[in-house]
Parts: structure tokens; C-alpha cells; sequence
């Protein structure tokens, strides 16, 4: 019975194996969804919160988690979705931030919410940026193109 | 109280589902690619929003149905009520939805200033809820004010760049203001459970009021003065529009009842 060695901090670490997929390179703990994990012999709560109300990756997601712990031999999973604390931005790990950069999304910026232009640009780190619309290809970012290396790019909206 | 709580949360999720609806219409359609996405992710987060309020509704329904000893659901011949059925299979009268966000879409102006009619009476509205005392409606409110804080940003600034345009965008919006004014009453006519549940609309008007006032003198545009206010979305009293859209949203599950994917 793999489980019986398994503590709370493995289990998150397991996770990590989890991506979001809409952006597969970040896993569910870098964005800060796996909210605690609560242990009982062979069962398990996981509680999960969703980005924004309408995330439509939600169930894949509790789907992949219940995979991931049945293969590990738990034989009851449950998932328990919150909603309160309200997500934040202020949840995503730094590393998620650098994998998010890397991955060529502008990583959230807490000095502001959607600016105008001054967003660094993920592939050339230009600030001669601008916004070109506040909704981009998944609710959770912004569309911005660089004025420097022409390119257009996605940031990830403070939330 | 537990009636006036379930049909509040039943007018703010019918509202949300009906919006969501609506603006998804466009999907395809819009003016520009950017914007086509912009009202459909609007579009998305309503539709989140509407399925935690009716998540929370179906929850209560199926609680109190378990304390009546079944006898009297609050909603008969449902069977098992879930966020599904309480979408899926109420009827026109039944819905609680506002008025205004049923109403045809009209060109891109009539959908904007809808939505922007809609998002800054939401966010004040929010605001309130995220105080309640009822701790679950508290959230909600409290997860969906990041959104609509986006969409109310997102709308304001297209009713000042149309209403502020050219001749012709003015034109336009001159014609939705006609075409939607008049059902903006209704957000602030208290229903009976809004009044049961201690929603201080009067605060939430006068607010309205001013932002809507300094965001039309901005973009130009005259703010109309007693004119007739249409209600009933409140109370189930619909227009024509709101069974049309039940029709197409309901179609699969009254075809093929139970269908599932």
C-alpha cells in the first residue's frame, strides 16, 4: 500500500504533475487551485478553487487529480471545490511566474491591473508595449503587442 | 425566509444565465476579432457566475425538500433538483431574469450599452452582497466582482468611444438608449424577496445614477428624463424575447429529457 508512507507535502509535489490545460506549462499548484489537502487513512480531500467563475477547465482538472491519487492507491477521492478566498494572481508561485515568462505570457503585475502600455514584453523584454484588448484567448488574459519586436503576446491579468 | 432566499438566488442566476446567452449570440459575429472574444469571455464568466448561484439554489431546494419530508417541493415535478434541471427545465414564467438583459441584441451599440447598463448596476450590486450575512452568497459575490470589475472597465469605455464617435456611431447609440432605457427601472423596483433578503437597491440607483450620468457626459450623450419604466422580469412577467431563448436553450434536455455528455 503505497499511500500509508505518503504525507500531505508528497501529495502536493505529486500534483505538480498536474497542468492547467489551457496553459500546460503552469501545474495546479503553481497557479495556487489546490487550496489544502486533508488526509484519512485511505481517502483524501482535495480542495480546489477555480480561477475565475466561469473556468472551464475545472473538471479536467479534478478529473486528472482523481487519476492521480488512484494510481497512487487511495480508494476514495474527494474533490471539494471553494470558491472563498477568492482566487488572486497573488496565489501563482515565482516559479510559475518564470515558467509563465518562458512559456511567452507576460507574467501579472501587481502594480496594475490592465495598463495601457508598460507591460514587459516576454520575448524581447521590451516595456515599449501596448494593449490591444482587455480580453484575450481565455478570460484570464490580455492581448498586447510589443512596439519593439512587433510581436503580440498574452498577459495574464491581475485578478 | 428560505422561499425569499431561493428566489433570489434563482432572479440572480436566471439574470446571469439569460445575459450569458445572449451575448454568446455573437460568437462569430462580432465587429472584430478582439471583440468578438471580449463579449463571449463576458459571456463565459456570466455563465460562472450563474451556475454557482444556481449550485447554491439547488442545494438549498434539495435541503429543505429533505426537512418537509418531500411532501411540498418548492418546485414540483423536477424530480432531483440541480444547477441542470433548474436551468433546463423551468418555464418562461417561472424565470426571473430582468428584462433587459432578454432583450434582442440589437447592433453592437444596443449589446454594449446593455452590458454596460448591466455590469455597472452588478457591480454595485456586488459590492452589497459581498457584506451579506449569508456566507455562500458572500462569495459568490465576492469571486464574481474581479469579473465584472473587467466587463464594467471593458463596456464604459466602448459606450464613450461609440457614443463619442462619429455621426453615425452617435446615431446608434442614440437609438439603443430609445430601445433600453426604459427597462433600466426594473434593477432598482424591489421584488419582495429582494426586500426580504435586506437588498438596499435605493443606495445601488443612486450610484448607478451618477456613474452612468458622468460616463454618458463623457461620451456625449443626453440622459433621459422621466420616461416610462417598463418591469415584470422580477416577478416572471416576460417579454416576448424570453421564450425564444428558452427554446434554444432548452431544446436538448426537452427533446431528449436526461440526456447526458
Amino acid at each position: 500500500m503505497m499511500h500509508k508512507t505518503i504525507d500531505k507535502k508528497m501529495l502536493f509535489s505529486y500534483l505538480e504533475e498536474i497542468k492547467d490545460p489551457e496553459v500546460p506549462v503552469l501545474s495546479i499548484i503553481d497557479l495556487g487551485i489546490v487550496r489544502d489537502i486533508v488526509l484519512h487513512d485511505d481517502e483524501v480531500e482535495v480542495f480546489i478553487t477555480p480561477t475565475y467563475s466561469g473556468c472551464p477547465a475545472m473538471d479536467m482538472i479534478a478529473t486528472e487529480i482523481r487519476i492521480e491519487l488512484a494510481t497512487l492507491g487511495f480508494k476514495k477521492v474527494n474533490i471539494t471545490q471553494t470558491i472563498s478566498p477568492a482566487w488572486t494572481t497573488d496565489w501563482m508561485s515565482e516559479e510559475g511566474k518564470r515558467k509563465l515568462k518562458a512559456y511567452g505570457i507576460a507574467a501579472p503585475d501587481k502594480r496594475f491591473v490592465i495598463p495601457a502600455d508598460g507591460v514587459e514584453c516576454p520575448l524581447c523584454n521590451s516595456t515599449d508595449t501596448k494593449l490591444m484588448s482587455a480580453f484575450s484567448s481565455t478570460a484570464c488574459k490580455s492581448l498586447y503587442v510589443c512596439n519593439d519586436c512587433k510581436e503580440p503576446f498574452d498577459y495574464f491579468k491581475c485578478h | 425566509m428560505q422561499n425569499n432566499q431561493t428566489d433570489y438566488l434563482l432572479h440572480l442566476a436566471d439574470t446571469t444565465l439569460i445575459l450569458s446567452q445572449r451575448n454568446s449570440e455573437w460568437c462569430g459575429h462580432g465587429p472584430i476579432l478582439e471583440q468578438d472574444i471580449a463579449i463571449t469571455n463576458i459571456s463565459l464568466d456570466l455563465l460562472g457566475q450563474s451556475r454557482n448561484f444556481y449550485q447554491y439554489a439547488a442545494q438549498l431546494i434539495t435541503d429543505s425538500k429533505k426537512e418537509s419530508g418531500a411532501k411540498t417541493p418548492p418546485l414540483e415535478g423536477l424530480g432531483e433538483v440541480t444547477e441542470d434541471s433548474l436551468a433546463y427545465l423551468r418555464t418562461e414564467r417561472e424565470f426571473k431574469n430582468l428584462l433587459l438583459v432578454e432583450l434582442q441584441n440589437g447592433d453592437w451599440g444596443q449589446t454594449i450599452l446593455r452590458q454596460f447598463f448591466f455590469s455597472q448596476f452588478q457591480y454595485l450590486l456586488f459590492q452589497q452582497l459581498q457584506q451579506s450575512n449569508d456566507a455562500q452568497l458572500a462569495a459568490i459575490a465576492a469571486k464574481a466582482i474581479k469579473e465584472t470589475t473587467y466587463h464594467l472597465r471593458w463596456s464604459s469605455e466602448w459606450v464613450v468611444r461609440l457614443g463619442d464617435g462619429t455621426d453615425e456611431s452617435h446615431q446608434h447609440m442614440l437609438h439603443a438608449i430609445d430601445e433600453l432605457w426604459r427597462y433600466t427601472g426594473e434593477l432598482f423596483e424591489a421584488a419582495e424577496y429582494e426586500t426580504a433578503m435586506g437588498i438596499d437597491l435605493a443606495a445601488v440607483k443612486q450610484i448607478w445614477t451618477e456613474k452612468v450620468t458622468a460616463v454618458f457626459d463623457e461620451a456625449t450623450l443626453p440622459v433621459p428624463e422621466n420616461s416610462f419604466m417598463q418591469p415584470g422580469g422580477k416577478k416572471g412577467v416576460h417579454t416576448e424575447q424570453l421564450g425564444y431563448i428558452l427554446t434554444e436553450l432548452q431544446y436538448m434536455q426537452r427533446t431528449y429529457p436526461n440526456s447526458n455528455w
